[in-house]
C-alpha cells in the first residue's frame, strides 16, 4: 500500500523522562520509526569520580526517583563486592523485602496510572477519579501500603536513607514488621485479587501484536530472581553477572542521549515480560493463577503484555513480602551495625532486577576507598533498540488505520515498556578513561 | 467555568523523584485535586494549557532547550514554585560544574560528545524569577502540602532558615558526631524534621545551605573529625556546588 505518514510525538506523556516518537513513511516505504531520547544528560561520572564509598549509593539513587531503591541496592552490592564487605542474612532479607515492595509499588503505579488510561480511552488517571472512584482509591491504597513498607524499612521510599554499605543504619522493630505483615495480608491481597478483575475487564484494549524477541533477565535456582542471580537469555541460557558487558554491548546512536544495547540479535527486551518468560516457573501459585486469568502464557512475544506481566508480578511481590517478614520474625531481629571495614579495594559488579528490568552497576575503588571507575547500565537503555525494532514491525502492520490510531498504538507500545528515560540517560557510559586505580 | 487555580507541573534535569512524590500523595491526592485544576503534567497526563496560575517546576537547567522552556513557562505563569533541590540550587547535578565541562562531556560520550549540547547545571532562579522554594532531595510531602495550601488560600508560604541541628535537637536525637560519624546538619537548612539523623544516617546537606552558613567552621569540624580538607569540601559540595561557589577558599 502506498502511503505517506509523518508522526512526531514530542515529549511523550505518562512516561518517566523526555522522549519523542518519530515515524516517517514515504510512498509506502518506512524511512524511520524510532524513539528519540531527548532527556538532558546529567553526567553522573562527574558526581561519582573521587567520591567515598559512603556516598556512592547516595549519589546513584539520585539517578532516578522512580527507581531510587533499585539503584541504591545495586550500588551497595557493587561496592560491597569491590571492598570485600560481607553482609548478614538479615541484611539480605531486609533488602529483598525492600525490592519486593518497590517492584509492587512501581508496577501498580504503571498499570493503573500510566497504562490503564489508554485502555479506557482517557488522557490521564484524573478523569477516572470521577468515573471509576473505587478503582482509583484501590490503586492509591496499594501504592500507599507499598510505599509505607519502603518508608518503614529504608527510612524513605524515594531516595532511601537507611541502606548503607555493609547493612542498615536502622533495623525495623518486630512490631513494625508484624503490623506491615497484617496490612499486606488483610489489605494488599484482596486489593490484588480485585486488580486482576479490573485488568481482565480492560485487557480487550491491548493490541494484538507479536515479534520474536530475545528476553534477558536474572534467574536464580531457588526463587523468582529479583535481588540476585545469573544473567539468563531466552536465546543462549545463563552466565554469571560478572559477564554483564558481554550481555549488553552498549553503543551510541545519534537519536538518543541514552546508549543502545544488543546481544544475540539486533535488540533484546528486559523487564517484567522478560522475567515472566525466563522465570514463570518460580512464581507463587496466586501469581500463576492471575497469569492464567489474564491470559499471559509462557513464551509470550507481545510487548504490550509487559503491563500484564507487571500486574502478575505485583501479586507475587505482595505474597513474597509476607514470606520474607515471616522469616525475619522467625529468625528474630538482631540489632546489627553495618559492616564498613573494607578488606580490599578492587572492582565489584552488582546486578539486580528492578521494576523495568536488569540493572548493572560496576565500580573500581582506589586505596583510599574512593571511586576511580564506574559503569552503570540501565534497563530502559537496554530496551531502546527493542522498542525501535517493535515500531518498525508494527507500523507496516497497522498502516491502513487512521494516523491517530497509529499514533496511539505507538504511544501505548512505548508506555508498555514503562520506560524510565531519566534513568537511561542519567548514567550513560560512566567510564573514566585513563584513570589509575 | 471553574475558578479553581490552574496548575501546571514541569520537569527539567533531575530524577523526577519530587514529581513522583506527588503521585505518592496517596492520602492527599484526591483532596489536592479537589482544590485545583491540574492543566498540564507530562509525567501523569496528556494535554497542554496556555496559562497557569501556579507552575511547579522540578529539576535544574542544563541544556539550551531548558533555558528556552523555562522562559516560556515563566511568561505564562502567575506564580512559579521551584520544587526540590535540583530546581532550587542545581542540586547534585551541579557537581559537574566543579570540573571542566569539556572533560566531563568527553568522559561520558567520547568522540560523540558534540551530539548532545550541555550547559553548567543551574538553579531556576539564575534564569527566571522564582516566587517560592520547596527544598529537599526529595522534597517532603509535608512541605509541599504547606506551600500548596498557602498558595491556594492566598497566603505567603514561609521558608525555613534554621539549621537541621535545631530540628534534630527537638527530636532529642543523639548528636551524629557523638557516634563517630560526620554530619552537615550545622550548615544545612532545616524543614525535613532531621529525617536522616533520626534513622541513623548523617545529614548529607540535601536541602541547601542556611542563608548565612559558616562554611569555614564547618570545614574545620569535618577535618577535626578525620576528613581531609579535600574530602570535607567534596562532602559539602554534593548538593551545594553552586551555593558554595565563591564562598570560602
Amino acid at each position: 500500500m502506498s502511503r505517506n505518514l509523518d508522526i512526531n510525538v514530542r515529549h511523550l506523556t505518562r512516561v518517566e523522562g523526555h522522549g519523542d516518537i518519530v515515524v516517517n513513511m514515504r510512498d509506502g516505504v518506512l524511512e524511520k520509526a524510532e524513539l528519540d531520547i531527548v532527556e538532558a544528560p546529567r553526567y553522573f561520572e562527574a558526581l561519582l569520580k573521587g567520591r567515598s564509598f559512603h556516598e556512592a549509593a547516595i549519589i546513584t539513587s539520585r539517578i532516578c526517583g522512580i527507581c531510587s531503591l533499585g539503584h541504591q541496592i545495586t550500588s551497595l552490592k557493587a561496592t560491597e563486592q569491590a571492598l570485600g564487605l560481607e553482609v548478614s542474612e538479615q541484611t539480605v532479607l531486609l533488602r529483598k523485602l525492600l525490592i519486593h515492595g518497590a517492584t509492587l509499588q512501581s508496577n501498580v503505579l504503571h498499570a493503573y496510572f500510566l497504562a490503564a488510561p489508554d485502555f479506557l480511552g482517557k488522557g490521564s488517571v484524573f478523569p477516572l477519579v470521577a468515573s471509576h472512584p473505587e478503582v482509583v482509591t484501590r490503586a492509591l491504597r496499594m501504592k500507599r501500603l507499598a510505599n509505607d513498607s519502603g518508608d518503614l524499612v529504608s527510612g524513605r521510599a524515594v531516595h532511601p536513607i537507611t541502606p548503607v554499605p555493609g547493612g542498615f543504619t536502622r533495623i525495623p522493630t518486630a512490631a513494625e514488621l508484624a503490623s506491615l505483615r497484617t496490612r499486606l495480608v488483610e489489605q494488599m491481597v484482596p486489593d490484588f485479587l480485585a486488580t486482576i478483575e479490573t485488568m481482565k475487564s480492560l485487557a480487550g484494549a491491548i493490541p494484538d501484536f507479536s515479534r520474536p524477541t530475545e528476553y534477558i533477565s536474572l534467574r536464580a535456582a531457588d526463587e523468582y530472581a529479583l535481588y540476585d542471580g545469573d544473567i539468563c537469555s531466552t536465546d543462549t541460557g545463563c552466565v554469571p553477572d560478572t559477564e554483564y558487558r558481554r550481555m549488553t554491548n552498549e553503543f551510541v546512536v545519534a537519536h538518543s542521549t541514552s546508549k543502545h544495547c544488543r546481544v544475540n540479535r539486533s535488540s533484546y527486551m528486559v523487564g517484567a515480560l522478560a522475567r515472566w518468560n525466563n522465570n514463570h516457573d518460580k512464581l507463587c501459585p496466586t501469581a500463576l493463577e492471575a497469569a492464567a486469568e489474564l491470559g499471559l502464557k509462557p513464551g509470550c512475544t507481545n510487548p504490550y503484555l509487559n503491563t500484564i506481566a507487571q500486574v502478575v508480578e505485583a501479586g507475587h511481590c505482595a505474597l513474597e513480602a509476607v514470606a520474607i517478614i515471616d522469616r525475619l520474625l522467625g529468625d528474630g531481629l538482631k540489632a546489627e551495625a553495618p559492616n564498613q571495614e573494607p578488606t580490599r579495594f578492587g572492582t565489584g559488579v552488582g546486578a539486580t532486577e528492578v521494576p523495568r528490568g536488569i540493572l548493572y552497576h560496576e565500580y573500581t575503588y582506589d586505596r583510599q576507598g574512593r571511586i576511580a571507575r564506574a559503569n552503570c547500565i540501565i534497563p530502559t537503555g537496554q530496551n531502546l533498540a527493542n522498542i525501535d525494532d517493535d515500531m518498525k514491525k508494527l507500523v507496516p502492520e497497522v498502516i491502513a488505520e487512521p494516523q491517530e490510531a497509529i499514533t496511539l498504538k505507538l504511544e501505548m507500545l512505548v508506555r508498555a515498556y514503562d520506560p524510565c528515560i531519566s534513568c537511561s540517560v542519567h548514567l550513560l557510559d560512566v567510564t573514566f578513561k585513563g584513570q589509575e586505580s | 467555568m471553574s475558578t479553581r487555580p490552574r496548575v501546571g507541573i514541569f520537569d527539567f534535569t533531575g530524577c523526577e523523584g519530587c514529581e513522583l512524590n506527588k503521585l505518592n500523595f496517596e492520602d492527599q491526592l484526591l483532596d489536592i485535586l479537589a482544590h485545583v485544576d491540574i492543566v498540564e503534567w507530562r509525567e501523569a497526563m496528556d494535554g497542554k494549557a496556555p496559562v497557569y496560575d501556579i507552575a511547579f517546576v522540578e529539576g535544574a537547567l542544563s541544556t539550551p532547550d531548558c533555558i528556552k522552556r523555562i522562559h516560556d513557562i515563566r511568561r505564562r505563569s502567575k506564580v512559579l514554585v521551584a520544587l526540590g533541590t535540583c530546581a532550587v540550587t542545581g542540586g547534585i547535578n551541579a557537581v559537574k560544574n566543579t570540573r571542566p565541562i569539556e572533560q566531563v562531556r568527553e568522559e561520558v560520550y567520547g568522540e560523540d560528545k558534540y551530539l548532545f549540547p550541555t550547559l553548567p547545571a543551574l538553579p531556576l532562579s539564575s534564569v527566571v524569577r522564582v516566587d517560592h522554594n520547596v527544598r529537599g532531595c526529595p522534597m517532603t510531602q509535608r512541605e509541599f502540602v504547606q506551600v500548596f495550601t498557602a498558595l491556594v488560600m492566598g497566603k505567603q508560604p514561609v521558608e525555613p532558615d534554621q539549621a537541621v541541628c535545631v530540628e534534630c535537637k527537638l527530636r532529642e536525637n543523639e548528636c551524629v558526631y557523638e557516634k563517630g560519624m560526620i554530619c552537615l546538619g550545622p550548615v544545612t537548612r532545616a524543614g525535613c524534621d532531621a529525617q536522616c539523623p533520626s534513622v541513623g544516617q548523617y545529614c548529607t546537606g540535601c536541602r541547601g545551605l542556611v542563608s548565612a552558613p559558616n562554611v569555614a567552621a564547618m570545614e574545620e569540624i569535618l577535618v577535626a573529625h578525620g576528613l581531609s580538607k579535600d574530602e570535607a569540601w567534596r562532602r559539602m559540595q554534593l548538593y551545594n556546588a553552586n551555593e558554595l561557589e565563591g564562598v570560602g577558599r
